[in-house]
């Protein structure tokens, strides 16, 4: 095997975790840094010639080819696992700027307790009265030492919305429940969709608090402390699942990639492939990679960043035998544990007058977060974290959004009386949606499958998850609080409780898997310790949302990036200076 | 290499876009029986006859606006299976396949193309039987992989761009008023609040003023 001219920092994965480390490397060192991605290099106008549905949203173009990798699935550990042979209850995207590409733009903080949360919820509700096999941790590091990184991040996507919670004081319009922030949002919230205006009319006279999604689709021009300009979103609604045609939407690669570009000391290799992670006596000594061609080759480098997104940071630490594996019988080893999937459900609402809802944004919406957390209960619920309550104007595409009609008004589905239906309800649908934390259980997990293999002969990762009583009950209870409110805005609504089904792997419900290499505070209960550094191997550190011990209902991104640039703090002001581990 | 076949179709019914749609393919008018020769990828003649008849059906002309005849479905269909999709290119097609629970979704090997074939021949004489008999025929295959994939296939041939062969002269579109891909509604986004707000429609080749490369033209 081939062995190249070693390099200071390897970053596998050139998505959103991996070029913002890129960033701060060559922008405060002088360190060599190459970020190997797997995928290619897409340009601005291939975006723009990308505003179509069948490719993009029926065959999901921007997504990894399944044919390549996929993952495996079983709802227990008795079970068997089969492939996920086609998308899916998730979607991975591929490429430089990896999801970062393909996101529509929520960019939340985690509220304050989801740093600490087996803690919280211990003394929230006693030790005893916790529900058996929660597997809820702490992060070991707090919100308040994260507040400054996620103001780094909301300034460099430029975020718009509004603030909640100003340095402890309550601000009319934003979500009150927020953690406080030292500053108000770098630009202000996107505008108004008629689907909003009428969720927060109502939940407003509810006498519950909504708020403006906050948004990296910027609501007017602007340029960011690097010095990147980008235009304001145009609400063309072509965003989640596509590239953004004018470069708005806060993407890896027209917000960090033209800065990496003119960096000394950057470099950027597309299509290869890292397969495993070499070390040696407890240092990491390089990657392994497979090039475009299918060359085996070997990078040596000093220092190694895992950002290959969940799926991939868990899986090559499998492959590279860096850790040990969870075992879910025992409890014991780290590798693989606290496997969540963000917990989405939704009412469908039916309105008399058009939406016009082909206009939108990925992140054009309003929330409440009223019920988030657990705000209001009491520990007899049956759960003890639920969710926030939002409704979407994402831009409507008539493929999707053909034949959404009322339950019982039509008995088939196809044929002249169901076209006659889903035309006179056309453009007047929504879904009032139910973003839910999901907690972590023991019984959910990652390792490698036994049977299933890549395009390179090497085991999938599989899935062991279901859902449980506890995200039933989130689902029941927020169709409870969705149908009250879809009463309020004037609209029918679907009353059909949703289906207490088991996990599938067939409807979209996030693309928020978490988990897998979590961070903690000691090497029994984690992966990484709480800068992001492996406990094993003080040169390798594992980012992004693989860190994450439970799924909130507020999406990754944001806090990915905070936890990114304070991993890269710790590296380059301590790691450094003294290489070794930091805990 | 198969003998080329065509799907005749009458030119006054598709609407005089299909002709520029179709550039790529040559599509022939023939001026003396007014029809155009549109030549298919993957289907035969008489296997578009039965597509293009169950798609019908499932999406017919009606009071209420155009069908899936309309709209050249049976074109897009023709395309999407001739393309990668059809193949299953992008698709998990290793081995073991195993029956497992629904929530696992299509677990079998058969690509797109080979269950239309399969799907086909059990339709057999289909496009020459009376519409309640074609229904009939349509309803006993109504959970089959095979229907699930041409309802699926109809609908986005009805409302696809036109440059993936279906929704032929926009007709789908403006059936619905969906002004198809548009750059700018930043002054119309928080407008026009409870009252329908039409833009007239645009293909992406139209808005970009330039051919748009299609993923079902992919090659390898």
């Amino acid at each position: 095997m081939t062995n190249l001219k070693p390099v200071d920092v390897v970053i596998i994965g050139g998505g959103f975790t991996g070029l913002a480390m890129a960033k701060e490397l060559t922008t405060r060192t002088s360190l060599s840094v190459l970020v190997l991605e797997r995928g290619i290099l897409r340009t601005a106008s291939d975006y723009t010639v990308g505003m179509d549905e069948v490719d993009y949203s029926m065959r999901f173009r921007m997504m990894q080819n399944m044919a390549d990798e996929t993952i495996t699935h079983r709802h227990s550990a008795r079970d068997a696992s089969v492939p996920v042979r086609q998308y899916g209850s998730f979607l991975p995207g591929t490429g430089v700027g990896g999801s970062g590409e393909h996101w529509a733009g929520h960019s939340f903080r985690f509220t304050p307790e989801l740093f600490t949360l087996r803690s919280h919820l211990t003394e929230r509700f006693g030790a005893s009265r916790l529900p058996d096999g929660l597997a809820v941790q702490d992060c070991g590091v707090t919100y308040d030492d994260l507040e400054p990184h996620y103001w780094r991040a909301e300034q460099m996507l430029g975020v718009a919305g509004k603030a909640g919670n100003l340095r402890g004081t309550t601000v009319d319009g934003g979500d009150p429940f927020e953690g406080p922030r030292a500053h108000e949002y770098p630009l202000p919230p996107l505008k108004r969709t008629y689907l909003s205006s009428l969720f927060d009319a109502a939940t407003k006279e509810l006498g519950y608090h909504p708020h403006p999604i906050p948004s990296a689709l910027p609501s007017q021009a602007y340029t960011n402390p690097d010095g990147v300009t980008r235009p304001p979103c145009l609400y063309c609604g072509f965003c989640s699942g596509f590239g953004c045609m004018v470069g708005a939407k806060a993407q890896p690669s027209n917000t960090i990639l033209p800065l990496l570009r003119r960096r000394r000391g950057f470099e950027l290799r597309t299509e290869s492939w890292v397969r495993r992670i070499l070390h040696k006596d407890g240092r990491v000594t390089g990657v392994q990679y497979s090039d475009r061609k299918g060359t085996e080759l070997v990078q040596p480098a000093a220092t190694v960043i895992l950002a290959s997104w969940t799926l991939n940071n868990a899986r090559l630490l499998f492959l590279s035998r860096i850790g040990t594996a969870y075992d879910y019988a025992s409890g014991k080893g780290t590798l693989g544990r606290n496997l969540t999937h963000q917990v989405r459900s939704a009412t469908r609402v039916f309105v008399d007058k058009p939406l016009n809802a082909f206009m939108g944004s990925g992140a054009s919406g309003v929330r409440i977060s009223d019920f988030d957390g657990d705000r209001g209960l009491t520990g007899s619920e049956g759960i003890v974290r639920f969710g926030a309550i939002q409704a979407l104007s994402m831009g409507d595409r008539p493929i999707a959004a053909f034949g959404n009609v009322p339950r019982g008004a039509v008995k088939s589905n196809w044929g002249s009386d169901w076209k006659a239906a889903a035309i006179k309800w056309y453009d007047r649908s929504a879904a009032i949606e139910f973003i839910g934390e999901h907690v972590p259980w023991r019984q959910n997990f990652m390792d490698l499958d036994p049977t299933y293999t890549d395009r390179f002969g090497d085991p999938l990762l599989r899935f062991t998850l279901d859902w449980t009583e506890h995200e039933h009950e989130q689902r029941r209870l927020a169709h409870q609080r969705s149908l009250e409110i879809a009463r309020a805005m004037g609209a029918e609504p679907d009353d059909t409780p949703p289906a207490r089904a088991r996990y599938n792997v067939i409807n979209y419900q996030t693309t928020h898997i978490q988990g897998g290499a979590i961070m903690g505070t000691s090497p029994e209960s984690s992966v990484v310790n709480h800068y992001l550094q492996h406990w094993d191997l003080p040169d390798l550190w594992v980012i992004g949302a693989s860190a994450f011990p439970q799924n909130p209902s507020q999406n990754p991104t944001l806090t990915a990036l905070a936890l990114t640039t304070w991993a890269a703090d710790a590296l380059v002001g301590k790691y450094l200076k003294s290489p070794g581990k930091l805990v | 290499m198969r003998r080329r076949e065509f799907l005749i179709i009458p030119a006054g019914a598709i609407g005089g876009t299909l002709l520029s749609m179709l550039a790529r393919e040559s599509a022939r008018l023939e001026a003396k029986s007014g029809t155009v020769k549109v030549p298919l990828r993957f289907f035969t003649a008489e296997e578009a006859r039965v597509v293009g008849a169950a798609c019908e059906r499932i999406f017919p002309r009606d009071a209420n606006g155009p069908g899936a005849t309309d709209a050249a479905v049976v074109i897009y269909i023709d395309r999407q299976l001739a393309g990668p999709y059809g193949r299953d290119k992008y698709r998990y097609v290793k081995a073991p396949f195993v029956t497992s629970v629904p929530e696992h979704g299509y677990q079998g090997r058969e690509n797109p193309r080979q269950i239309y074939r399969a799907g086909i021949r059990e339709l057999g004489g289909f496009a020459d039987l009376p519409v309640d008999e074609q229904d009939r025929k349509l309803i006993a295959i109504e959970r089959s992989r095979f229907f699930e994939l041409l309802r699926k296939h109809t609908i986005e041939g009805m409302f696809s761009d036109p440059m993936h062969g279906g929704n032929a002269d926009l007709v789908g579109w403006k059936w619905l008023g969906y002004p198809g891909p548009q750059m700018n509604y930043r002054d119309h986004i928080d407008q026009h609040y409870g009252q329908p707000f039409r833009p007239k429609p645009s293909s992406l080749r139209q808005l970009v003023g330039r051919a748009v490369p299609v993923w079902e033209d992919e090659t390898e």
